[in-house]
């Protein structure tokens, strides 16, 4: 029995994505089961071409001109992924009461970009402030990707976005799941995006960390575990859920991707930038302990893995921690085809990873040509896919800096 | 630069903040709100760019003279004649 507040039981009714390898679910999961990274070389200001994720979803499929030449790119993504995930639930919107519908975004940082821009183009006026855009609060107060969705789908009731840095996109989750569960609202859109690409400030603040990712050809830069991983991938990407109280989907008649079984999230308490095995471990435990499953019931583990040396030897250790001498977890990483995609990388990871409850595949872990022995663990799947008997449960790791972890259990359905 | 002129200046500065719009049919004697969707932060994108382009600036107690197409062309044609 879940150690929750109360019995209330969470579904996860509809997605909507875009990554740098796919712009909906079913490609999505095909380009993770063919090994199909999305990484390319990408020019930003200041440095040579770097690896890097960009997304091309159709930006004017749910979006006026005006609207995104006003916006933000994250509030792009968010809208694409929202209206799609809407699409995909078959959930009457035009017929709804939006007051009872809230939006939950989960962003690692937001307004780097739009005031990176306006600097540079400041610049060309001599700095001379009268040409600073009007438009420069409303893209980047900290509500704006999630702020846009409302008003892009005239929804009125709450919106807010969750800086959580990288363990941000379970967050998009948890808060909406806490959100049903108060019954604050009726559906939830519950997700992550990210824009991060488009700051050039990203890229060269883990350069001087010694932590962006180098190698030649761009689709083999992202290689976590491995023991020639040099550094994080950035990439752009968004993902939304819609999400609903079990009784309330059923009613409708609803598809059922899957159930929020459990998480937790919690914070390390000891450095800015480095992760701590002890809490990630911790935080681990305690979304089994609200699953109410044992370690060895998990049977995919997906792995916040970033390629850093340190990151991922820390949750290596965490994970032996947590699941010691068993075979189960399945352990995979998502990153190592799509790069970090910050705010979103949690929610497009367990996205990555939903269709398992139905194909009985897990999705393989890319890039991985000599393990690291110090990230040595029993159930990696590399490099191809694997067919398991059945796949019931699936953790999702995501952790970020100042010391956040983030895990989410989601559960096959069953009635 | 000619009204004219300044009339295509001013419609190809609209269209750029709102793309979705048709401007070929335009009233000149009809306020843009009335025909377009334009609102004020649009509106001040006008002024920005007639600055950014231009070097022309409309203090605010001149906003009024902004309402339909053929006011903007009158109200313009002194600061921007010389151009």
């Amino acid at each position: 029995m879940a150690s929750f507040a109360d019995n209330t039981r969470i579904v996860i009714t509809g997605v909507g994505l875009t990554a740098p390898n796919a712009d909906n679910l079913g490609d999505f999961r095909k380009a993770l089961l063919e090994g199909r990274s999305g990484i390319e070389m990408f020019e930003t200001r200041y440095l040579p071409p770097v690896p890097a994720g960009v997304c091309r979803f159709d930006k004017f499929k749910h979006e006026t001109k005006k609207a995104a030449r006003r916006g933000t790119r994250a509030g792009s993504i968010s809208i694409y992924c929202a209206n799609e995930a809407v699409l995909d639930s078959g959930y009457d919107l035009q017929n709804s009461d939006r007051s009872r519908m809230g939006v939950f975004i989960g962003i690692t940082e937001h307004g780097n970009v739009e005031t990176e821009n306006e600097v540079h183009s400041l610049a060309k006026y001599n700095n001379d402030v009268k040409f600073w855009t009007h438009h420069h609060n409303p893209r980047t107060v900290a509500n704006n990707p999630a702020g846009e969705v409302t008003l892009n789908m005239k929804i009125t009731g709450p919106h807010l976005c969750m800086g959580a840095a990288c363990a941000a996109g379970n967050l998009g989750l948890i808060y909406s799941a806490q959100m049903l569960r108060l019954g604050e609202v009726d559906f939830a859109l519950g997700g992550g995006v990210s824009e991060s690409i488009h700051t050039f400030g990203i890229f060269a603040s883990f350069k001087s960390q010694n932590a962006l990712a180098h190698h030649e050809d761009p689709t083999k830069a992202c290689r976590p575990f491995d023991r020639d991983r040099n550094g994080i991938v950035v990439s752009e990407g968004g993902c939304m859920y819609t999400m609903e109280r079990l009784e309330d989907a059923q009613a409708r008649g609803a598809k059922i991707y899957g159930e929020i079984a459990g998480y937790a999230y919690n914070s390390d308490a000891t450095d800015f930038v480095l992760p701590n095995p002890q809490r990630q471990a911790e935080c681990m435990n305690l979304a089994l302990k609200r699953a109410g499953i044992a370690p060895e019931e998990v049977d995919i583990l997906n792995t916040h893995g970033t390629g850093t040396q340190q990151g991922d030897e820390h949750e290596c250790e965490a994970a032996r921690t947590v699941f010691p001498n068993s075979p189960r977890p399945y352990i995979n990483n998502t990153k190592s085809f799509i790069g970090h995609c910050m705010g979103a990388a949690g929610a497009l990871e367990l996205a990555g990873n939903i269709p398992s409850f139905q194909d009985g595949l897990v999705h393989p872990t890319i890039n991985l040509d000599n393990i690291d022995p110090d990230c040595k663990l029993e159930g990696l799947v590399i490099n191809k896919p694997r067919a398991v008997e059945n796949v019931k449960y699936i953790m999702n790791n995501s952790f970020g800096m100042l010391g956040i972890n983030s895990v989410v259990i989601l559960k096959k359905f069953e009635d | 630069m000619t009204g004219e002129g300044i009339r295509q200046a001013i419609l190809e500065i609209i269209n750029e903040i709102v793309p979705d719009e048709d401007l070929a049919n335009v009233d000149p004697k009809v306020p843009f709100r009335d025909q377009i969707d334009l609102d004020s932060m649009d509106f001040l994108d006008i002024v920005m760019e007639l600055r950014k382009r231009y070097s022309v600036e409309v203090p605010e107690q001149d906003y009024p003279q902004l309402l339909t197409l053929s006011s903007t062309v009158d109200y313009l044609l002194p600061k921007m004649e010389s151009l």
